[in-house]
């Protein structure tokens, strides 16, 4: 019963986020000065009648509750306007761009929570040693650099070594394999990238998290018992603080998705985050929006899944 | 003040500000970048850093004449690091201010007034601390005129919600303590509890807070100068690594353009960063 009222709990507030950012997506590209169609076309040699023509297209010469209304019907089916760049569905076009982010994002997220935990259990395990203030020091530091310029940088330093541009060449042999390796060739340099940046997150939040757990006394319990230094950490120390760390990279999903951005727009991988870019400059508002509220969307069930997974694993919590 | 740098020694050391190296260090650098971003504007002449007028050679690696090389139109890089140390810096701090501004203001305003008000500030709050603040910020300097004002509002207006959390934290912790009972039971009205038992225990945190959120906003005005959506009249690290990107500096190796914007941003941001950690530690010491 508990259990069922918090779960129903969870899903209305996450259900509210998910209108709310419909509406956000709505309103933020609705009520701005200027006229969209307008600024879109601007550049190019386009006449009033054209400009009424698109307006009427794109249902812009409708009142605004009615703008509204279609808007978020169409939504419901999944339809999230048509791109004025690419003069396809917005859906469309993002759906073909979803695979080459869910790799790129994927693999770098695999390796940054792994590799960003393993560091910080054994930076907040020897606090202040040597390993802990070079460790905390690369974190901080990579914090402070930018996405982008991490990834010029390594662009320029590692030259020819690894293709800077796209995720395919063109005159791969067509097996799997060779394909394969391609991609993986490709992938490197944006990863690393977006690795860098996001596993100096994940260490700290994983250092922070257990130094919180040092002082307790079922740890002193643990060593009292006799077991060695290394057992205490791995069975006893870091179950504990694992849980709030694996929460938070779940809730900093949304750093990720703006490592993204930028980090495809400086390799040009072909994805979500490079179609961001192209909507910014054209820019084209329809797929603009249809990005937002799809990027958005994601984050708010990102966030559901940690608090969901936390329930799970933590029964602490259940009873909360 | 004084108590504040260099506080009691009690049992564990030294606990004022002075006492962290990392937070000096950091300090001093930022006192240094301030000047920079002062005096740059007056010293350099305007003719030096206009396009149309510099008589350099583009591409320039470095040199005797110009000791970081020149950018794609034969601008001195050394210059326009300096140059654009101010635009970076004010936009760092007037988008922390409206940040740490709004983010005070809902906190307190939460905490203190229980309610529906509450429900729906916390509600909103939740709402924008969860979606991506980089995406909402480049969406709004999408749409709203290019200048230097929308982007600081893009990055204030997209980064408040930590600070509303953490103040309404704080809000509630101290409301419950018995003095301020106290001082309700006494007739003190919403003004008094919070103009005399809130803020001030708030402020301590919220100058952490601003500090940090400071380091934010300039790693987030350099990726929107980035992504091309910064102001175009004005010189900022970011809108300088657009341009090497945009020109092809890294195919041409020219890293005089690419590793001096970068490396301000870096030291700057963590700057920021360690004097942030420092007033934490001073402000919440440990046991």
């Amino acid at each position: 019963m508990r259990l069922g009222v918090r779960l129903w709990g969870r899903l209305g507030g996450a259900a509210l986020s998910l209108v709310m950012v419909a509406v956000l997506g709505f309103f933020l590209f609705r009520v701005v000065p200027g006229d969209p169609v307008v600024s879109m076309t601007r550049g190019r040699p386009t006449t009033a009648a054209m400009q009424a023509e698109l307006r009427t297209q794109f249902g812009l010469d409708r009142p605004l509750h009615e703008q509204f209304w279609n808007y978020l019907t169409s939504l419901l089916r999944g339809d999230l306007g048509t791109s004025f760049t690419f003069r396809r569905p917005v859906s469309e076009v993002i759906l073909e761009r979803l695979g080459p982010t869910l790799l790129l994002v994927g693999t770098s997220t695999v390796i940054a929570v792994g590799l960003g935990l393993w560091l910080g259990v054994r930076a907040a395990w020897r606090r202040d040693s040597a390993f802990d203030r070079a460790a905390t020091g690369v974190s901080l530091t990579l914090w402070a650099v930018p996405t982008f310029w991490l990834g010029m940088l390594l662009m320029m330093a590692t030259g020819d070594l690894f293709p800077s541009r796209g995720m395919r060449d063109t005159d791969t042999a067509p097996d799997f394999v060779s394909q394969a390796l391609d991609v993986g060739h490709h992938l490197v340099l944006p990863s690393l990238t977006l690795v860098a940046v996001v596993c100096a997150e994940y260490m700290l939040v994983m250092r922070s998290s257990l130094l919180e757990e040092m002082h307790a006394p079922y740890l002193t319990t643990a060593r009292a018992k006799g077991l060695r230094d290394d057992l205490v950490r791995r069975r006893h120390a870091v179950p504990n603080a694992v849980l709030p760390a694996i929460t938070l990279v779940f809730l900093r999903f949304g750093l990720v998705v703006a490592g993204a951005i930028t980090t495809e727009t400086v390799f040009s991988w072909p994805g979500l985050g490079l179609l961001f870019y192209d909507a910014l400059t054209g820019p084209d508002y329809f797929l603009l929006q249809g990005l937002l509220v799809v990027t958005a969307g994601a984050v708010v069930v990102m966030n559901l899944l940690a608090e969901l997974l936390y329930g799970v694993l933590d029964p602490r919590v259940k009873v909360v | 003040m004084s108590g504040f740098l260099t506080r009691g020694t009690g049992r564990g050391g030294k606990t004022g500000f002075l006492a962290h190296r990392a937070g000096v260090a950091g300090a001093a650098v930022l006192a240094v970048a301030a000047l920079v971003a002062v005096i740059a504007p007056l010293l350099i002449p305007a003719d030096a850093l206009d396009v149309t007028r510099v008589t350099a050679a583009p591409w320039q690696s470095p040199g005797a004449d110009h000791w970081l090389g020149t950018d794609h139109t034969g601008r001195s890089v050394a210059l326009l690091v300096a140059q654009g140390a101010g635009t970076s810096l004010f936009v760092g701090l007037t988008a922390a201010v409206l940040a740490v501004g709004i983010g005070t203001l809902v906190g307190i305003v939460s905490g203190h007034f229980g309610g529906l008000l509450a429900g729906a500030l916390l509600r909103v709050t939740d709402f924008f601390l969860v979606l991506p603040a980089l995406v909402l910020a480049i969406a709004l300097s999408t749409v709203l005129p290019r200048g230097l004002g929308t982007i600081v509002l893009a990055i204030g207006l997209t980064s408040w919600p930590s600070t509303a959390r953490m103040v309404r934290a704080q809000t509630l912790t101290i409301e419950a303590r018995p003095f301020v009972e106290r001082a309700r039971a006494l007739g003190g009205g919403h003004g008094h509890v919070i103009g005399r038992h809130v803020l001030p225990s708030v402020v301590p945190l919220v100058l952490v807070n601003a500090t940090l959120a400071v380091a934010s906003a300039i790693v987030a005005e350099s990726t929107l100068a980035f992504l091309g959506l910064g102001d175009p009249t004005r010189i900022s690290w970011g809108a300088m690594l657009h341009q090497a990107q945009l020109h092809g500096a890294v195919p041409q190796r020219a890293w005089w353009f690419l590793l001096p914007p970068g490396v301000a941003i870096v030291v700057v941001v963590l700057a920021f960063t360690l004097v942030g950690r420092a007033l934490e530690a001073v402000v919440t010491p440990k046991r």
